[in-house]
């Protein structure tokens, strides 16, 4: 009965999000307050009956009733509590619950907490957020209705995929989700501002808290995901520029220009149309992502079951939502008036690179995540993959000299900044940076030049970012009790600038050092067979059959040597599920701050083997690869603290002439 | 901002949703994939001789510094199409003088080594992949592959599937041809 409840539930949000999509834009076009304010409720209500249907399936998985088609292609009765939850967002009818749910939740959201946004803004706002609703509801119900029924019933079911019963995993597509999804609420912010034609200072404001908790809930989804693909593929390694990896990044990369282009429009009534393109195109390119994993456009470690009519089906949606907000765009952008003026040497001339180079980084990834695909259709059918030369090879260029943007733009000010000045402040970090480099240079010795350029980059951006918080409080300047009463005063949001920027140099650490220094092993082992890597010395003592809830494994055991003295013993494992019929691998990791040692063993082909014969062993050792996890937690906490300055909360931002000041800018950044 | 220059973003849209419409077509399959290892050095394996085979070993040492491209086979005794690839092999090797490797790839020694004694061996070395580890490194989708390896230890050539009747053999022979040219130019 409750699957039916669920499906029917969800017909009535369609139903709501009809009368969402019309009523509001009518009554802000015609005046009409109480039209207006019917999305209010509207906006509860399919909050209502979207969790009703999620609920509904979510009572499904957990009681395992397989009765319901999509339980029985992802659950198992003898599967842990939590992957049967998790489950629930494993399948693609699943995962789309899961995105109109949120997709409904940042509707009510903006429709309780915005009570600071004029009625017809916010009228129009979740109009277009109806819209988005009506289009992803109807996918479902026409296209992919998890509550399908089967009749007979199997006795149980076929399991998820095995590769996503992980805790990281579990936690990955909500997160992820919430990111892509939460730029939804920033699209349809800029729709309104372009049906209402109007962008200013006052719209960056309100959408600024929307904009900052998208992107960190799409940092630290996509952080979980990297995470994720390190210890349980068993392949080593953070990132393989993988089509739907990229689909995820290039919505971050254009999320973050957002972020900063949006500050500009804030605090200077500048880049209005582009602040307005940047979030039509980030929401494009999270649609974008939704329609590439789903239609089997391009191939990909992660797709889901793909299927050409909802591939076709989501087109439709892509070109009427993208197509109309871009011609949208293009009709009503150019009437916007410019706002301030600055010099070529500013802050905003600094946001201004910042934008052009995230941007062009962004265009990168979408090309050559695409580019398999243009190749065939121009050249008849002839296949081509692009890899990670090619990314590594045009997006690192384009990162470093954003890097070292990052360390001097904080240093100037708006309208007009004073260049030498900025830099002579930071002479002494470039020379530090230059040091550390060297000094860094003298203990590794070896590798490439770009491995230590990146270094130095990474050193310049970290040491630069507490440097300019050290100028904001004037350390060593004033009295120290001067400055710690500067520090408490600083708004929580040049604590996030500091906390993000400085979390960016951290993580660069690890991308650098786990990519250039890694060390790999892939050798044969029997028991007693002993490997050196990376000054460690390994010894594989023998296999041992184990068993879990719902899989068997072949474990094995590692002893591990370090000049002499035992250090740890590591069990990888090969794992197989009977009832999925598939083999995981499971790595073990000795971890530490230096760098993970990083174990995974193959499945003997046969049980004579692994009775004592041999199998393979792929030993890494990967430094620093944890500044890459302790680096993206402090861009999420950046982004937290940002999103909890007080200026986002209180003081409503009023519409008008007068050019308010805002906290921030109270400090001088002289 | 001009009304052309605000356009710009709609037309690249535009663009991308016709190559989008073409993709979906369902006679599509964009699976299929040639090798990403054209062009690049041969993959790192490391593989055991197959039991009972006096046959010996290779890896990927052994595919780098020869005096011309040499030919990698992966194939199994359980393979059917491999049985009739086998007899195109042989002559390439008997008749041309080319040189082949064997990656025996997910076989048990006693059916392979039945199975070489029973059609003969045309192989210098062979590797036996019991784990299909060095089949993943190579990025085969199945068996039988043929590669074929520069003397520097490049892939130039990938054929998926059995190199069986006059298409397949012209196809395969002419990129066997066009590495050795391409390494007599190079001075090798």
């Amino acid at each position: 009965m409750t699957p039916e409840i669920g499906h029917f539930a969800l017909a009535l949000a369609l139903a709501m999000a009809i009368v969402q999509s019309v009523l509001p834009i009518l009554g802000a076009a015609r005046g009409n307050i109480l039209w207006m304010q019917s999305a209010k409720w509207s906006s509860l209500g399919q909050v209502f009956f979207t969790s009703i249907a999620f609920f509904a399936l979510l009572q499904a998985f957990v009681t395992s009733d397989f009765t319901v088609k999509n339980v029985v292609e992802n659950s198992h009765s003898l599967k842990p509590m939590l992957f049967k939850i998790a489950g629930t967002w494993g399948s693609h009818e699943g995962s789309l619950l899961l995105w109109v749910l949120i997709l409904t939740v940042f509707g009510a959201a903006v429709s309780v907490f915005g009570a600071n946004i004029p009625d017809s803004l916010k009228a129009r706002t979740l109009s277009v957020q109806a819209w988005i609703s009506v289009g992803f509801i109807t996918f479902m119900l026409f296209t992919s209705n998890p509550f399908d029924r089967v009749f007979p019933p199997p006795i149980d079911g076929q399991d998820l995929n095995p590769l996503l019963q992980d805790v990281g995993l579990a936690m990955h597509p909500p997160l992820l989700y919430i990111g892509y999804v939460g730029f939804s609420i920033v699209f349809s912010f800029a729709v309104a501002a372009l049906i209402e034609g109007r962008v200013d200072a006052a719209w960056a404001r309100w959408v600024r808290p929307w904009t900052l908790a998208a992107w960190l809930s799409l940092t630290a989804g996509i952080a979980l995901g990297s995470w994720w693909a390190y210890y349980e593929l068993g392949w080593g390694g953070w990132w393989f520029w993988d089509p739907v990896e990229n689909v995820s990044f290039m919505p971050w990369l254009m999320g973050t220009a957002l972020l900063h282009s949006a500050i500009v429009t804030e605090k200077r009534d500048a880049f209005k149309s582009w602040t307005i393109l940047l979030a039509i195109l980030t929401f494009s390119l999270s649609l974008l992502g939704t329609f590439i994993v789903r239609s089997g456009l391009l191939t990909s470690v992660h797709a889901f079951a793909v299927d050409p009519e909802r591939g076709l089906y989501i087109l439709g949606l892509l070109a009427v939502s993208i197509g109309g907000s871009l011609a949208l765009f293009a009709w009503r952008a150019p009437v916007m008036e410019p706002g301030g003026i600055f010099k070529p040497i500013s802050r905003e001339a600094g946001l201004l690179i910042n934008n052009l180079l995230l941007a062009t980084a962004t265009g990168i990834v979408l090309f050559g995540t695409l580019y398999p695909l243009f190749y065939e259709a121009l050249t008849g059918g002839q296949k081509l993959s692009v890899g990670p030369p090619f990314f590594n090879a045009a997006f690192i260029p384009i990162m470093l000299p954003l890097v070292f943007v990052m360390g001097i733009g904080p240093f100037l000010s708006w309208k007009r900044a004073d260049l030498p000045g900025a830099l002579q402040r930071l002479r002494f970090v470039a020379v530090l940076a230059v040091l550390a480099t060297l000094a860094i240079w003298y203990i590794v010795r070896g590798g490439p030049v770009l491995g230590y350029l990146s270094i130095l980059l990474a050193i310049w951006l970290f040491v630069a970012t507490l440097k300019e918080w050290t100028v904001r409080i004037k350390l060593f300047d004033v009295p120290f009790a001067e400055s710690r009463r500067r520090a408490a005063n600083l708004p929580r949001s040049t604590y996030g600038m500091t906390l993000a920027h400085a979390g960016l140099a951290v993580a660069m650490f690890g991308f650098i050092g786990s990519s250039v220094w890694k060390t790999e092993e892939i050798v044969f082992v029997k028991p007693g067979s002993e490997i050196e890597i990376a000054g460690f010395n390994v010894t594989f003592e023998g296999l041992e059959r184990v068993r879990g809830p719902n899989y068997v494994a072949d474990q094995g055991r590692l002893t591990v040597i370090q000049d002499g003295e035992f250090v740890t013993e590591l069990f990888p494992e090969s794992r197989y599920y009977p009832v999925a019929e598939s083999n995981t691998t499971e790595s073990a990791i000795r971890s530490t701050m230096a760098g993970d040692l990083y174990a995974s063993i193959a499945r003997p082909a046969s049980e004579e083997a692994g009775a004592g014969g041999t199998l393979t062993l792929r030993i890494l050792y990967e430094p620093l690869v944890n500044f890459i996890w302790i680096g993206s937690a402090m861009l999420v906490l950046g982004g937290g603290l940002s999103l909890s300055d007080r200026r986002l909360r209180v003081g409503a931002p009023r519409r008008g002439s007068e050019k308010k000041i805002s906290n921030a800018s109270k400090v001088p950044a002289e | 901002m001009t009304r052309a220059l605000a356009l710009i973003p709609l037309l690249i849209a535009l663009v991308f949703g016709g190559f989008f419409l073409w993709g979906l077509d369902p006679d599509r399959d964009p699976n299929d994939i040639p090798s990403v290892l054209i062009s690049q050095p041969a993959p790192e394996f490391n593989l055991l001789e197959v039991d009972g085979l006096a046959t010996p070993s290779f890896s990927q040492a052994d595919l780098v510094g020869n005096p011309g491209p040499v030919i990698v086979n992966v194939f199994a005794s359980w393979c059917v199409p491999c049985r009739a690839e086998h007899a195109v092999l042989t002559q390439l090797v008997e008749r041309e003088g080319q040189r082949l490797f064997g990656i025996n790839y997910k076989d048990k020694p006693e059916d392979a080594v039945r199975w070489l004694t029973e059609l003969g061996n045309p192989y210098e070395m062979i590797g036996a992949d019991s784990t299909g580890r060095a089949g993943i490194e190579w990025g085969i989708s199945g068996v039988p592959e043929t590669f074929i390896v520069g003397s520097d230890g490049t892939v130039l050539y990938r054929y998926v599937g059995p190199v069986v009747g006059d298409d397949a053999v012209k196809k395969f022979r002419e990129a066997l041809d066009q590495a050795g040219a391409m390494e007599i130019e190079a001075g090798g």
